[in-house]
């Protein structure tokens, strides 16, 4: 609870800094920050399912990649504005969300991992041998075009702006629903799936829900992605991408409703900036996994919370953790 | 709400850093930045890094360091980087590079998806790609640009090359092996076109998914096909395990398989026990002459290994792109286009070879087969010359590009 006092300052001087950040080309490349907010977005959302509804979806990649296929056939083929676009695609992947959630729901926890996984392969499959996708040479040349008609996205900065909006729409749904009636039902279900049947909740309708806003929330990350780079490819519906997901997710900690995001940023940023070792980025990026998930049990965010916690709270005994992640434990 | 730690830091620094930073020293005698700077954009760490990879690096290098490390007074430099096969990351690449570290031409671009995606970038940017080791004939198409050359050899140069020999040569009913994806299927397109217009048959196709290892129930569709030629369109791994396979069910005598793109790392890997007599169309092999062995030692030397046509089209490539630089005063990348389209292109790569309006250069192709093992005589003496396909013939005729700088009527 103690870490709310400095929530405020830490929000602020955050956005302040990614308000900045196309002023300073010298210092970072703003379509750097933007892909990385597109995966900020992507890990948030897939954590609704993971972290706080005790999903573990293996198939995300499927809505993040039908997002960007969707909006970039839209604005390519049909000449759809950029912004209808970008809604339609977020809007397909809900709907490819509520129905595999659907199905997926019926089974729990490794197998539901693995239906996610088998029908986010069929529509890997589906893409690969669409007509219109290009199959491994991805949809190219999607064109930006203007938001809302007036402004013109080839600018940078312009589009940068608008990604910013978006995934702070975005995020703030994320955290609306977390602090929600509707989130509390959510973590109901996590924590005492049973308990939350008894006590009259219609727990599948609840999974299906979050489902679809899952996806939603991912094709939009996905539909950004391919307006950003002008293309969408088949990696981004590839089950490395579903891995790539919860990759970040666990690194900056499921138990918190932005620690996703510093995941995120982390992955990002180890991925751009370790490009010099060639071969060894991936390897780097394991050893920092294990790392993490050895030392780190909550994430980066999770045990920084603690740590915070238990300085601001020297009488409180060593073993006290704010309750979510109080929680986390029991359940595991 | 933590997402905001990594950005605290950067803000006070971007404060302090702000105030110093340089406001890009402009241009005084034509050069942006008082640098031509090259990046090599390949594979390091996925299927191409064989083909390219580090060795494309150092081929460029050697360019650089062969033209003396200087342009019109500014120094090159050479930089690199990972795609890994993602279209996505290759052209964030690509835009930071042109954007923010003022690279003024990409060279390499192995992965025809990445290409697409890096050639669309540089046309929107107005810098230089230059494609060496991916195949897709759309960059001389509907993608082509003014600041986009396609160099090393094409789809189309694949298909005129070894199909049409075949077919001539008396092979007149195919079968193929393709890779589920756009690339084979654009390959056997290709071939299939040149085999019918030859006057030969194509008897049926297998298609299987990239990277696969068992290739027994294909071979077997191969068998019972009867065709004469099994034409095998894939490349890299696959392209050895069909090649494998079907040397292990001992094809029908009669049948032969063709490998339509086969590198010189390839037939290295499958061993010349298994890869003799196949044919394959490469626009360069170390053995060829003397020019070209002197060039492939040195190579040799720096890199423990014999370059492949990839390479050699880095270098070749690299060292066009100075000579344009170095003939317009300027590294200004219309003043650089018109030169590489106007100077010929005459080294151990090319002779003789030019650049069309589209971006293709257009240079001799060579049939090569592979030697039995009784054959080779000495470490790496694997090919054979079988015929040398003229440049006008191997590539796609000029009235059939679709590319919107020439005034073809489409």
């Amino acid at each position: 609870m103690q870490l709310r006092s400095l929530t405020w300052p830490l929000l602020i001087v955050g956005l302040l800094a990614l308000l900045a950040v196309p002023f300073f080309p010298q210092l970072v490349y703003s379509v750097f920050i933007m892909k990385t907010l597109c995966f900020v977005l992507f890990a948030c959302a897939f954590n609704l399912l993971l972290g706080h509804t005790g999903i573990l979806s293996f198939g995300h990649a499927a809505f993040f990649g039908s997002g960007a296929y969707v909006t970039g056939q839209l604005v390519k083929a049909y000449g759809v504005p950029t912004e209808l676009g970008i809604l339609a695609g977020g809007l397909v992947a809900a709907f490819l969300g509520a129905v595999i959630g659907a199905l997926a729901i019926r089974r729990s926890g490794i197998y539901l991992a693995m239906i996610t996984l088998a029908i986010s392969q069929l529509v890997f499959f589906f893409f690969l041998q669409a007509p219109f996708t290009g199959a491994e040479d991805g949809l190219q040349r999607i064109p930006r075009g203007t938001f809302l008609g007036v402004l013109d996205l080839n600018n940078d900065t312009a589009l940068y702006y608008v990604v910013l909006g978006i995934v702070g729409a975005g995020l703030w749904v994320v955290w609306r629903t977390v602090n929600s009636p509707f989130g509390q039902v959510m973590r109901a279900i996590r924590e005492h799936e049973p308990r939350a049947i008894s006590l009259g909740y219609p727990v599948a309708r609840y999974k299906v829900l979050v489902f679809a806003l899952s996806a939603g929330l991912s094709g939009i990350a996905g539909s950004l992605k391919a307006i950003i780079f002008q293309l969408a490819a088949l990696y981004d519906v590839h089950w490395h991408t579903s891995g790539d997901v919860i990759l970040m997710t666990l690194l900056g900690g499921m138990n918190t409703v932005f620690g996703p995001a510093v995941g995120a940023a982390i992955v990002s940023t180890l991925n751009h900036y370790l490009d010099p070792f060639g071969a060894w980025v991936t390897v780097i990026i394991g050893v920092v996994f294990m790392t993490c998930v050895l030392m780190f049990r909550q994430g980066v965010v999770g045990e920084l919370g603690k740590l915070l916690a238990s300085r601001r709270s020297p009488t409180a005994p060593p073993d006290t953790t704010p309750h979510a992640s109080a929680h986390a434990d029991s359940h595991r | 709400m933590p997402a905001k730690i990594p950005f605290k830091t950067f803000a006070l620094s971007s404060m302090v850093l702000a105030m110093g930073a340089a406001s890009g020293a402009m241009a005084s005698n034509g050069f942006s930045d008082d640098v031509v700077r090259i990046g090599v954009l390949t594979d390091m760490s996925g299927i191409y890094t064989d083909l390219s990879g580090e060795a494309a690096v150092e081929a460029v290098r050697m360019a650089v360091e062969d033209f003396g490390g200087e342009v019109g007074g500014v120094p090159i430099d050479v930089i690199y980087g990972d795609h890994r096969n993602r279209a996505d990351t290759g052209a964030s690449r690509a835009r930071e590079w042109y954007d923010s570290d003022g690279v003024d031409m990409i060279n390499d671009l192995s992965n025809s998806g990445v290409a697409l995606a890096v050639a669309a970038v540089a046309e929107e940017r107005q810098r230089h790609a230059i494609v060496n080791s991916s195949s897709n004939i759309g960059l001389t198409n509907d993608y082509c640009s003014p600041y986009v050359t396609h160099y090393t050899y094409d789809a189309h140069s694949l298909a005129h090359g070894t199909g049409k020999s075949i077919v001539e040569d008396g092979g007149d009913t195919w079968f193929f092996l393709t890779v589920d994806f756009a690339f084979g299927i654009g390959l056997e397109e290709q071939v299939s076109e040149v085999v019918r217009e030859a006057g030969g048959q194509v008897v049926g196709a297998a298609r299987h998914p990239l990277d696969t290892t068992d290739f027994s129930s294909y071979a077997l569709q191969a068998q019972a096909s009867g065709a004469e030629i099994i034409g095998i369109a894939s490349t890299g791994a696959d392209a050895i395990n069909a090649i494998n396979a079907l040397a292990e069910f001992g094809v029908t005598p009669g049948q032969r398989p063709a490998a339509l793109l086969l590198w010189y790392d390839d037939i290295v890997s499958l061993g010349l026990e298994t890869a003799q007599g196949l044919m394959l169309t490469n626009a360069f092999y170390w053995d060829a002459n003397d020019e070209t062995r002197e060039f492939s030692e040195r190579f040799y030397e720096r890199t423990g290994r014999m370059p492949n046509m990839a390479h050699a089209g880095n270098y070749s490539s690299t060292m066009h792109y100075l000579n344009a630089v170095e003939a317009a005063g300027t590294d200004d990348p219309d003043a650089v286009s018109e030169q590489m389209r106007e100077l010929e292109i005459n080294d151990f790569f090319a002779s003789g070879g030019y650049i069309r309006p589209n971006g293709r250069m257009v240079h001799d192709q060579y049939l090569w087969e592979v030697k039995s093992p009784d054959e080779s005589e000495y470490d790496y003496d694997f090919l054979r010359l079988l015929t040398t396909i003229p440049g006008e013939e191997a590539f796609q005729p000029l009235e059939n590009s679709t590319c919107h700088l020439l005034d073809n009527d489409q």
